[in-house]
């Protein structure tokens, strides 16, 4: 089957001398949603960035649905949708010629590229800004405007490089709903993102990239299996007592009333539930310290940083 | 839907985009020339002019105006293209062509044919303006309007390969401001090369405004300093030079893809 990205032995060297992708190698699977994460200045954007023609590559190859970037780069872009990581658009032209005119790109017949516009923006709560010269949108608003520019001729394929930066919670999850929506009809997604709790949620392929190298490239659930602890966080209804000890574990009691504990894989929570009885101590709330791929991610870049 | 309806439509879209873009701000594109050439028409064509008496056997209002006309013909299609693929690059929306299945011959073409919109938008206004001044007579039709196109095709080439190297707007300034506009003034607008010594004619023959100016005004009066058949020939060779170097370079991606 052929994937909806195959990037193979892809390097690039900027002319700075600045060695941006060290040979990787990727596939993404058609209908994936697919996580491309990694520290800034890693390579994801380069990558994307060959992937939809906008940086030249050193050496190796890439191709979208089968079709060379370069070689075949017309069936490459027909097939490809690119939400790009800073706003890219005349900042004055309004909203509904700037989808319109992104669809006649594609050659898209006007009547298409109409309909396919009014249905964009109304998904995406543009509608009502159609006339909207671009430069007046709130930042979520022109990131919604890039998601509708990047779909307007229907791509098997889409790339959206941190569409959710600067984005308010509420409109975050609602893009998150939409992106799902999306990949559920069939379009593959490919995201890159610092909001590691996005691709948890939304991802079924992770790729990490560090210093131009693929550090890790497996499934979701395959890559969370290899986390071996995760840290807890208690708010406790009173403080630590003197002397207070937690057999078994690793804690530490970064404020008052607050315990931190490690848990390791096989290790069972309710025994911290237990001994805290036992001592008297109640337990107000509970979360993880922090986003569990956040932890993995962190932990493979530091591997691979030493 | 096949490669070469894919780029018909393209085409058609940056056509129609560029021509909305300099319709939008008519205040900046099409207005300032209809001021300067009326200006010119009441200082040097009414008020000196008419102590000036005939150039080239007409009228010297009736001389200037073709000259006129291929001025603003020539600037405005060489800082349409400039300004508006200048502007395309830094706003980075020249990325939306980039990622899109558009070859880069459509999307010279498209920019060129925008510019050529709006250096014969303003030639049409300004030669409207001139009826006003003057009568004006039409010698030869295919040849005025040939050489109108085939002017303002090079310039808008000329223009498109300034934006291309441009980092900063005053970069797309430079050239209007040190290049063209005195070599227009020297293409012999206001006076006929004859009136020059024989080393200042053979230097005025370099500049190749000169070549336009006059085989427009041939058109338009049937006086010329030049031969017409050299300045066509040198117009299609320079449009396939100028044409070549920019597919070349929007091919590279310079200045344009990293």
């Amino acid at each position: 089957m052929v994937a909806a990205l195959a990037v193979e032995n892809l390097s690039k060297v900027y002319g700075n001398g600045f060695e941006a992708l060290k040979g990787i190698t990727l596939e993404v699977a058609k209908g994936d949603f697919f996580a491309l994460l990694g520290p800034n200045g890693a390579g994801k954007s380069t990558t994307l960035g060959i992937v939809s023609g906008l940086v030249q590559k050193s050496s190796g190859s890439a191709y979208v649905m089968g079709h060379d970037v370069n070689g075949d780069a017309f069936q490459a872009r027909r097939s490809l949708g690119v939400v790009p990581q800073e706003f890219n658009f005349n900042q004055f032209e309004k909203v509904y010629d700037i989808v319109v005119t992104q669809a006649g790109y594609f050659g898209l017949k006007p009547s298409e590229a109409r309909a396919n516009a009014e249905e964009l923006l109304k998904a995406l709560d543009l509608w009502e800004k159609r006339d909207t010269p671009s430069r007046m949108l709130s930042g979520g608003m022109k990131r919604r405007l890039m998601i509708a520019r990047a779909l307007v001729h229907k791509p098997d394929v889409l790339i959206l490089d941190e569409p959710t930066a600067g984005v308010d919670i509420e409109l975050r999850r609602s893009m998150w709903e939409f992106m799902e929506d999306l990949n559920k009809k069939g379009t593959t997604i490919i995201l890159t993102t610092h909001y590691l709790e996005e691709a948890e949620q939304l991802c079924r392929n992770i790729a990490i990239i560090n210093k131009g190298e693929i550090v890790q490239c497996t499934s979701k659930r395959e890559l969370l299996s290899q986390l071996t602890t995760e840290t807890f966080v208690f708010d406790l209804c009173e403080s630590l007592p003197d002397g207070f000890s937690l057999e078994g574990f690793e804690f530490s009691s970064p404020a008052d009333e607050t315990l931190e504990v490690t848990v390791e894989k096989g290790q069972s929570i309710n025994r911290i539930f237990t001994m805290l009885t036992e001592k008297g101590l109640e337990v107000r709330s509970m979360r993880t310290k922090s986003n569990r791929l956040e932890e993995l991610f962190v932990n493979l870049v530091r591997e691979s940083n030493s | 839907m096949s490669p070469m309806r894919v780029q018909w439509v393209a085409f058609q879209t940056i056509v129609t985009k560029e021509v909305r873009r300099f319709m939008r701000i008519w205040q900046q594109t099409l207005l300032p020339p209809a001021i300067t050439m009326t200006l010119y028409f009441i200082i040097f064509g009414n008020l000196i002019g008419s102590r000036i008496g005939e150039m080239g056997g007409v009228d010297y209002m009736a001389y200037i105006v073709p000259g006129l006309i291929m001025m603003s013909v020539i600037t405005n299609a060489y800082g349409n293209v400039s300004s508006s693929f200048f502007s395309n690059k830094f706003q980075r929306s020249i990325e939306e062509m980039m990622v899109a299945p558009v070859y880069p011959v459509t999307i010279l073409l498209g920019f060129v044919a925008g510019g050529v919109a709006r250096g014969v938008a303003t030639g049409v206004i300004v030669t409207l303006l001139s009826l006003y001044f003057t009568d004006l007579q039409v010698h030869h039709v295919g040849v005025m309007v040939g050489v109108v196109l085939l002017s303002a095709i090079l310039f808008s080439l000329g223009g498109f390969i300034n934006a291309v190297f441009a980092t900063k707007f005053d970069d797309i300034a430079i050239v209007p401001t040190f290049i063209i506009t005195p070599l227009t003034y020297l293409g012999g607008v206001f006076y006929s090369i004859s009136l020059l010594p024989d080393f200042w004619q053979d230097v005025s023959k370099l500049n190749p405004i000169l070549y336009m100016v006059n085989t427009f005004r041939y058109g338009v009066l049937g006086v010329t300093d030049i031969d017409v058949y050299v300045a066509f020939g040198m117009l299609v060779l320079f449009i396939f030079i100028l044409g070549s170097y920019s597919i070349w370079l929007l091919r590279r991606g310079t200045g344009m893809r990293q």
